[in-house]
C-alpha cells in the first residue's frame, strides 16, 4: 500500500506500532539499545488504520504490530527481529543507520 | 351448594366420566368429585416433587463444580510447598473433574516430560561415558532440543488456556519458580550454566558465544521492559474500568491486554528457542551433548532442592 511504502522507503529503521501495543515498544526498545532510533508509526492514530493494517498483515506478518522495515526493506515482526539478533544478523543490518556509539 | 359426603357411607356415581383404569376400584367406592380432589392433590405433589428433585439436582451440581474447585486449588498449595506432609490424595476421590481443562492436560503431559527428559538425561550421560560416535551422538542431541522445543508448544497451548498460571510457573517446583522469568528459565541465566561446563572452547566459539550472550541479555532487557508496560497498562485498565462505556463489555480493555500477555509468554519462550539453536549452532555435537547434560542435570538439581526443603525437619510453631 502507498501509505506503507513511502513511510518505510525514506527511513532507517521503521517501527509501524499501535499506541496500546507493548511489543511494538519492546522492539523499540531493543533497537535503541543498539544504539538505533526508529521511526515509529503509531498505525491508530492514522484515519486509515484499517487499510494499513491489511497491507501489513498481506505482506507477511501473523500480527499487523510491530512491522520493521530496515532500509525501505520489510524484516518481520517480533519473531523475526529477535532471532536475527540472536543470530548476529540485526547489528550489520542496522550499522548504516547507528545514531550513536553501541552501548 | 356442595358438600361432603362422610368417607364411611362410599356411593356410586351416576356422572361418571372417563377415567384412568387403576381409579375405577376408588370410583366405585367413592364419589367422583372426592376422587377428582384426590387425583388434582396427586398431581400437585407430584408436581412439587419434581421440583424438589430439580433444586437437589441443582445443587448437586454446584457441590460438585466447588469441589473441582477446592480440589485444584489444594493441589496448587500442596505443589508451592504451603501443605507440609500432603494430607489426602484428592487423586482417591471417585471424580475430579478439572477447573480447567487446557490446564490439567497441560500438567498431565508436563508429568511425562519431565519422566522423559530424565531418561533423555540418563541416555546421554551413558553415551558420553561409552565415547560412542559422533553420528549416534547428533541423534541423542536432536532429541535433546526437539524435546525442549516440545515444552515451549506445549506451554503455547497452555497460555491460551490460562495466561496467569504460565506466568506464575505454577507447574514449577517452588524453587524453579523463584528464578521465573515471563513464564520460564532466563535464556541468559542458561547461558550462565552452560558455558563453564563447555571450557575449553575455540577462539572463535568464545567470541559468538560472548555475542550470543550479549544479544540475549539486550533481547531480555527488551522484553523485560515491555512486560513492565503491559503491567502497568494492565492495573491502569482494572483500577480505571469504564463502567459508563457503553460500547465495551466490562474489563474488555484488560482482556485485550490478557491476550498480549500471552504474545510475551510467546516471545520469551521463542527467546529460550532462539537460544538454544545458537547454542548448537555455535558448538560441535559432542560439545552440545555436554551442554544438554550440564543443563539438564541442573533443571534436576533445581527440582529436587524443593523437595530437600520441603523434607527439613522444622521447630514446631508455638
Amino acid at each position: 500500500m502507498d501509505k506503507v511504502i513511502r513511510f518505510a522507503s525514506d527511513k532507517g529503521v521503521v517501527i509501524f506500532s499501535k499506541s496500546s501495543c507493548c511489543l511494538c515498544y519492546t522492539v523499540n526498545i531493543l533497537f535503541q539499545e543498539l544504539g538505533v532510533n526508529p521511526m515509529v508509526y503509531e498505525i491508530d492514530q492514522d484515519p486509515d488504520c484499517r487499510e494499513i493494517e491489511r497491507a501489513l498483515l498481506r505482506m507477511g506478518c501473523a500480527t499487523a504490530v510491530p512491522a520493521v522495515f530496515v532500509g525501505g526493506k520489510f524484516i518481520g515482526s517480533t519473531n523475526e527481529v529477535m532471532s536475527l539478533h540472536l543470530s548476529g544478523s540485526l547489528i550489520p543490518l542496522v550499522r548504516p543507520y547507528l545514531q550513536q556509539p553501541q552501548s | 351448594m356442595h358438600h361432603e359426603e362422610p368417607w364411611e357411607h362410599p356411593t356410586t356415581t351416576s356422572n361418571r366420566k372417563c377415567q384412568p383404569e387403576g381409579t375405577k376400584r376408588q370410583e366405585m367406592l367413592y364419589p367422583s368429585h372426592l376422587v377428582q380432589r384426590r387425583q388434582a392433590q396427586n398431581r400437585e405433589a407430584a408436581r412439587k416433587s419434581r421440583l424438589r428433585k430439580k433444586a437437589y439436582v441443582h445443587q448437586l451440581e454446584q457441590s460438585r463444580l466447588r469441589l473441582a474447585q477446592l480440589e485444584q486449588e489444594f493441589k496448587q498449595a500442596r505443589q508451592q510447598g504451603l501443605l507440609i506432609g500432603g494430607g489426602f490424595d484428592p487423586g482417591h476421590l471417585d471424580f475430579s473433574p478439572p477447573v480447567n481443562s487446557g490446564i490439567a492436560a497441560f500438567e498431565m503431559e508436563y508429568g511425562h516430560w519431565v519422566d522423559e527428559q530424565n531418561r533423555q538425561i540418563c541416555e546421554l550421560r551413558n553415551a558420553l561415558n561409552a565415547h560412542i560416535n559422533d553420528v549416534e551422538l547428533r541423534v541423542l542431541v536432536e532429541n535433546g532440543m526437539k524435546h525442549y522445543f516440545k515444552l515451549f508448544r506445549l506451554k503455547a497451548v497452555a497460555a491460551k488456556a490460562d495466561v496467569f498460571y504460565i506466568m506464575c510457573g505454577l507447574w514449577k517446583t517452588s524453587s524453579e519458580r523463584f528464578f521465573l522469568w515471563i513464564g520460564g528459565f532466563r535464556p541468559s541465566e542458561l547461558l550462565k550454566v552452560l558455558v563453564p561446563q563447555l571450557q575449553p572452547l575455540a577462539e572463535p566459539q568464545h567470541l559468538e558465544v560472548g555475542n550470543l550472550r550479549q544479544s540475549c541479555q539486550q533481547a531480555e532487557e527488551a522484553l523485560s521492559q515491555g512486560m513492565d508496560k503491559l503491567q502497568k497498562t494492565l492495573a491502569d485498565s482494572v483500577a480505571f474500568d469504564q463502567m459508563g462505556d457503553c460500547f465495551l463489555p466490562p474489563m474488555a480493555r484488560a482482556v485485550e491486554q490478557l491476550e498480549a500477555l500471552v504474545s510475551f509468554v510467546n516471545q520469551a519462550d521463542h527467546l529460550r528457542q532462539e537460544t538454544l539453536l545458537q547454542m548448537s549452532r555455535i558448538l560441535t555435537t559432542r560439545q552440545t551433548a555436554r551442554g544438554l547434560l550440564a543443563l539438564g542435570e541442573y533443571f534436576h538439581r533445581l527440582r529436587a532442592l524443593s523437595s530437600l526443603w520441603a523434607s527439613q525437619p522444622r521447630e514446631a510453631v508455638r
